[in-house]
């Protein structure tokens, strides 16, 4: 954090003056202070006291349909979390699955579409800047439930599309069950995913905007082609813009919730792999009122994001590049 | 993907061409890949647009046009018959059926009814029926009544107005406050802020869901209001960084011709940052607008105060099956932030990036 000096007319302040620059220094604290109280007033209620208490909560049995039920049970949600609720580890193993599929997808579709809008040979990149953009504006609820339509195995215009331009067997029954096959759910949802590409995209513009053209110029000089460049100069220089999409879009991960929860309420169809541990969360929560043990898991999601923050971190002096570094 | 012909830029591929002429087919065929990209990418908005404009009768019936349409029908002798697609020596006819039979027909050509019946062999049960194009605007005007659109829009605008103005007031204070005054500890104070963009909501919640539920806000708009005066991490990281690159000499400026504090927030800090607070503002708006999870718990069992997303995913349990209605509800809930969007995409489109790369 860079330090703000402190206001530059104590720094103009000439020794002997002390009690002056004392006193203004009590005024910057007063109202400096001032000015930081909403949040400083917002961070202890919202954020300090509710998370010290949901950590007491999952050291109690309280069910808000019965809140007079409620006992202390010490570590038995964590007991129940970490060793006989299988649901805990099947949620969490298919949220991490599902990042495994979707975060490279998500991350390569973004590059794509910005190696295409810092294109020199495309034309109308306005336009097109604006039309990619345009579906992330689309509530999320609308943006599933279009997906929903455009994805039905019978009447959806993709597998329509599929089967008359490419000619394979995708309409119906035996063909590309998007919404209902365990095998294809994964993709689906990623895709529905896709519509929100604008802000990856835009960010991942603006890191390749910055990348010097000289570079570019100098590795021509020596003969690399196309995608040589790409793996060896733009890929490298845009590095921290990659690593930001990457830690947000894996903490966002962890909470994943309205796709699969529009879609099919949350029930884990096809088959569990819905069952994300933002949807058993919010099951036990807030369906079945059991605020002891979503406490626990909220935890778990936190020390899982925690560690996982960490992990990115970590791995970023190997292979994220910060220009001036070095 | 296609990206397959991304072209080796000046490499030895298309040798033959003058530079001018290579340079031109690289334009062609990048647009060209660019827009069947977008084609795929926005083919569901096209879909839904398609969709929310057919008839009942089309969205359950196999083998109808993917286009808006409905099954042609011709009116004889007081009756209404359908009309089918009759080959008759090798040319296709529309005519319309009057007399079913097992292996022979009887037909009307709608354009000479004149001519009487006309006697067909075959069965009728493998024609095809005739589409004509017709689109039913009235689904918008469905959707608009059954889900009760005038009362979820609403409520939308009041939550996404109401808490817009908490949340980009008390941000703006507090980012002023850590961009101009030296308190000490202010760098762990910012890390802090910092921390709570990634904290995950949901180890809070529980213990805030309680707590509002005990003192009777449960039902109310009031949990997912009032936080919101309170200054959360991203806004207020946003804002701080416009207002460090604002001069400082401008405050003393304004200091030394006796302007107080608040004073110099309001008419120094504010006006230089127009941009970045329409960023936070639009950025705030949007996500009230599709804000979800929030109005999904808090407001359960209060159908009246549902903001349109809650609505929409109830209406969408309600009407499966009935696509066009579905398509109809989903495309109206959209118009608004499109509109927004499309007039104020350079400040949203600024806000987003800077965000992303000064981290």
């Amino acid at each position: 954090m860079e330090a703000i000096t402190p206001d530059a007319i104590t720094e103009g302040t000439q020794v002997g003056k002390k009690e002056k620059r004392g006193r203004i220094e009590k005024e910057q604290i007063k109202w400096g202070l001032i000015f930081l109280s909403p949040w400083l007033i917002g961070i202890v209620i919202f954020y300090l006291l509710p998370f010290i208490a949901s950590f007491g909560f999952s050291l109690v049995s309280f069910n808000l349909a019965v809140p007079e039920a409620t006992e202390f049970v010490g570590f038995d949600n964590w007991q129940r979390a970490l060793f006989s609720d299988p649901n805990v580890y099947e949620s969490f193993g298919v949220t991490f699955l599902f990042a495994a599929i979707s975060l490279p997808i998500g991350m390569i579709f973004a590059l794509m579409l910005a190696l295409l809008m810092n294109s020199k040979s495309v034309r109308g990149k306005a336009f097109f800047r604006t039309m990619f953009f345009m579906p992330t504006m689309v509530p999320l609820v609308a943006t599933v439930l279009i997906w929903g339509g455009v994805l039905n195995e019978q009447t959806g215009w993709y597998n329509i599309l599929l089967q008359n331009v490419f000619g394979i067997e995708a309409v119906g029954v035996s063909g590309l069950r998007w919404l209902a096959d365990p095998k294809l759910i994964y993709f689906t949802l990623t895709f529905i995913g896709l519509w929100g590409v604008g802000n990856t995209m835009m960010i991942t513009l603006a890191g390749l905007q910055g990348v010097p053209t000289e570079m570019y110029e100098a590795a021509e000089i020596d003969g690399a082609g196309y995608w040589r460049q790409l793996i060896s100069i733009t890929v490298p220089m845009i590095s921290p813009v990659l690593f930001y999409n990457i830690v947000l879009g894996a903490i966002g991960l962890m909470q994943y919730f309205l796709v699969p929860f529009v879609l099919n309420g949350g029930n884990g169809f096809p088959d569990g792999t819905t069952n994300y541990v933002g949807i058993y969360f919010y099951n036990q929560a807030f369906k079945f009122f059991n605020m002891g043990y979503g406490a626990t898991i909220a935890w778990l999601i936190f020390i899982v994001s925690l560690v996982l923050t960490v992990v990115l971190f970590g791995s970023a002096r190997y292979w994220v590049y910060y220009a001036g570094e070095e | 993907m296609a990206s397959v012909t991304i072209p080796k830029s000046r490499s030895s591929s298309t040798q033959r061409l003058s530079p001018k002429a290579r340079q031109r087919l690289n334009a062609v065929s990048m647009t060209v890949l660019t827009a069947v990209v977008l084609f795929i990418f926005l083919l569901p908005m096209g879909y839904g647009i398609v969709t929310s404009l057919k008839t009942d009768t089309q969205v359950s019936t196999a083998g109808a046009p993917w286009y808006p349409a409905s099954p042609v029908t011709f009116e004889y002798e007081g009756r209404a018959y359908d009309v089918f697609e009759v080959p008759v020596d090798g040319r296709i006819e529309e005519w319309a059926l009057i007399n079913r039979g097992r292996e022979s027909s009887e037909f009307i050509d709608p354009d000479n009814p004149a001519a009487g019946l006309i006697p067909w062999e075959g069965r009728w049960r493998t024609l095809e029926q005739a589409w004509q194009w017709d689109p039913v605007w009235s689904n918008f005007r469905d959707a608009w009544t059954t889900i009760n659109f005038p009362r979820l829009l609403g409520n939308t605008v009041f939550y996404a107005v109401v808490s817009t103005i908490g949340a980009v007031s008390s941000a703006a204070l507090v980012a002023y406050g850590f961009a101009r005054y030296s308190i000490p500890g202010k760098g762990t104070l910012f890390l802090v802020v910092m921390a709570t963009i990634i904290l995950p909501p949901a180890v809070t919640l529980v213990p805030t869901y309680a707590f509002f539920n005990r003192i009777g806000w449960v039902g109310t708009w009031w949990p997912l209001i009032v936080p919101q005066f309170f200054a959360n991490g991203y806004n207020i990281f946003l804002l701080r960084q416009f207002f460090l690159g604002i001069p400082r000499a401008l405050d003393e400026a304004a200091m030394i011709d006796g302007a107080g504090h608040f004073r110099v927030f309001w008419s120094v800090i504010l006006p230089q940052a127009r941009a970045a607070l329409l960023a936070v503002t639009l950025f705030h708006f949007f996500f009230a607008w599709n804000d979800f999870f929030g109005p999904l718990i808090y407001l359960a069992g209060n159908p009246t105060l549902y903001p349109i997303t809650v609505g929409l995913n109830g209406f969408n349990g309600l009407y499966e099956g009935q696509d066009n209605l579905i398509q109809a509800a989903s495309l109206t809930a959209a118009v608004i932030p499109l509109i927004v969007f499309f007039f104020a995409q350079k400040t949203f489109i600024q806000g987003v990036v800077i965000t992303g790369v000064e981290k």
